[in-house]
């Protein structure tokens, strides 16, 4: 199952999705093992393989350190819904293979703890705990392809 | 319809007559600008990918700056794999350690960024260069290598929101207080996507460091870029600082082009602002929270560490004690020479305060003036989330260099038209 961790907060940014104190390294594992330490101390222990974090508006805000999308990957998140995302964050979430959901009304439309299943090419959220399918608009066929081959450098080796 | 400066840049930089806001462009980048935080990974992923070229060794700059000299093991390796990637690709124009300095005060003063041109890099705060009327944005490591690799990266050309800073500001009033008004009235997402496009007679009277300090903070508000036109002021710095190439494009927007909002800011009604903890739109006047006790001002970064900055912070500081720890920060050597030439860093120093060599270092909670918990910073600096500086349970006051000189001679935030 991929369980939602719901913050009703805007603006979280990526200071709290990975402090700079931890920028003296691009190990993945080592970034992994502190995502969100400054806004959640337990979201680490909490966070199960695929799960979803669900936010409010401005998600990614402020740095273009990419290691907020690795730290992330790297704890195994499976996508973030968000209102919405700062530009930066959400190009580089496409560009490291990492799957965004836009969705108006995220935080009251998906309970904290609700398990929920996306079909990100259909544009379908099934919360499977309230019993709701929830639509949204699908990324674009070209960025579904990048996410899809793992990411820009990735896709552009295969062509 | 006419085009604005952003559209007509994007037209050059794609090789067309026009492109409207909207459009999705691949574009040609005159600068890549690399440090010491994204770019070694973006190396990385370039040999994990097999892709050995870079694609011009004169139009990629390169300068350690975040961790800059290097803070710790871990650094010093992010060091070694920027420098030795860098030599061994005859990169032209690398500052190493010695050369080194904040990246967005660092091209402009070294004559690496021209009007009319595509700039972009590894970092947020990399629309600083719009001031120039370039355009230029912040971008992660994998932007950065296929920008390495190819000399070019895809857009969407953004709408462009026009910002008209009226009246002219009073002493003690400076580019810093605009822009944080300027976030405080649009809020931290205000411009998402957007071109901030800022005009207006004000910002014709400030000098070229006051305006790379609006521009800097353009991300602040979402800012895909921000932009100043080109006037006498860009002319005669560029003609101070450009070496190499000297020639380059000017472009102005037309008349009729598009703007998706425009705000107006009564520069003659502002008054010393702080954001307070814990977003950069938390704006509020100095009147309102003179008097708070702080235990650190931190003068520097690549909002406010510019000579400008110094002089200023100098003349606030000039025969007093700091009541708090104090750090100065001039943002790269040749300011920091300047500081030294000029008098400055002695006044400085009989103030109390470390006056430190150019780096990022604490302005993101890197080194060289951490908080700890329960700490308050005033700051020159253009963050304050949670933990920026250090401890989560810190807080970051934002304010321009005055107000942080004159809050450190107080202990306490302070006004600095007190002191002018």
């Amino acid at each position: 199952m991929s369980k939602a961790h719901v913050y009703k907060r805007d603006h979280i940014n990526t200071d709290e999705i990975i402090p700079a104190r931890y920028l003296n390294t691009d190990d993945v594992a080592e970034l992994a093992s502190h995502v969100m330490e400054d806004l959640d101390g337990e979201f680490v222990d909490k966070c199960g393989a695929g799960d979803i974090i669900v936010a409010g508006n401005d998600f990614g805000c402020g740095s273009s350190r990419e290691h907020a999308v690795w730290a992330l990957q790297g704890a195994k998140v499976g996508a973030i819904i968000a209102q919405t995302f700062a530009r930066i964050f959400y190009r580089n979430c496409i560009n490291c293979g990492f799957y965004v959901v836009e969705l108006p009304g995220a935080p009251e439309k998906i309970n904290d703890g609700d398990d929920i299943e996306i079909d990100y090419k259909a544009g379908v959220i099934n919360n499977k705990t309230q019993g709701t399918v929830i639509e949204f608009n699908p990324l674009p066929d070209f960025a579904v392809e990048i996410i899809e081959d793992g990411g820009l450098l990735k896709h552009i080796s295969k062509k | 319809m006419g085009m604005t400066i952003t559209e007509k840049i994007f037209a050059k930089a794609t090789g067309q007559d026009s492109v409207k806001a909207g459009d999705l462009v691949n574009a040609n980048i005159d600068i890549v600008m690399c440090h010491d935080v994204t770019t070694p990974p973006a190396i990385s992923m370039l040999k994990a990918n097999g892709i050995d070229k870079v694609f011009d060794t004169e139009k990629i700059v390169v300068t350690p700056d975040h961790f800059q000299p290097a803070k710790d093991i871990k650094s010093a390796e992010l060091h070694k794999r920027l420098d030795t990637w860098a030599r061994e690709k005859g990169i032209k124009h690398y500052y190493p350690v010695g050369k080194a300095g904040v990246c967005h005060a660092l091209l402009p003063e070294q004559g690496h960024i021209r009007p009319g041109e595509v700039i972009v890099g590894g970092d947020s705060h990399t629309c600083t260069y719009g001031a120039f009327a370039a355009f230029s944005t912040g971008i992660g490591s994998t932007d950065l290598a296929a920008a390495i690799a190819t000399g070019q990266l895809w857009f969407k050309v953004p709408e462009s929101m026009k910002f008209v800073l009226n009246g002219s500001l009073n002493k003690g009033v400076y580019s810093k207080d605009v822009i944080l008004e300027a976030i405080r009235i649009v809020k931290t997402d205000g411009a998402l996507y957007r071109a901030m496009e800022f005009v207006g007679p004000a910002l014709r009277e400030m000098s070229m460091e006051a305006r790379m300090t609006i521009t800097n903070m353009a991300i602040e508000a979402g800012g895909k870029n921000g932009i100043i036109a080109f006037d006498e002021v860009t002319k005669e710095y560029l003609d101070a600082h450009l070496k190499d190439k000297k020639d380059y494009v000017v472009f102005e927007s037309d008349a009729d082009a598009n703007y998706v909002e425009t705000i107006e800011i009564d520069c003659s009604a502002l008054e010393p602002m702080i954001a307070k903890p814990s977003l950069p739109s938390n704006g509020v006047k100095i009147s309102v929270c003179a008097g708070e006790a702080m235990d650190q001002s931190y003068i520097g970064s690549c909002t406010n560490g510019r000579i400008e900055d110094m002089r200023i912070a100098a003349e606030i500081m000039k025969g007093k004690k700091v009541a708090i720890r104090t750090i100065v920060v001039p943002a790269t050597p040749d300011i920091w020479k300047a500081c030294i030439d000029e008098g400055l860093a002695e006044i400085f120093y009989d103030a109390g305060c470390v006056f430190s060599a150019p780096t990022c270092g604490a302005c993101l909670g890197g080194f060289m003036g951490i908080l700890a918990a329960g700490e308050k910073c005033v700051s020159s600096t253009n963050r304050n989330f949670v933990g920026r500086m250090g401890s989560p349970k810190s807080g970051v006051f934002l304010a321009s260099a005055a107000t942080a000189a004159a809050s450190a001679i107080e202990g306490k935030l302070a006004d600095p038209r007190n002191y002018l």
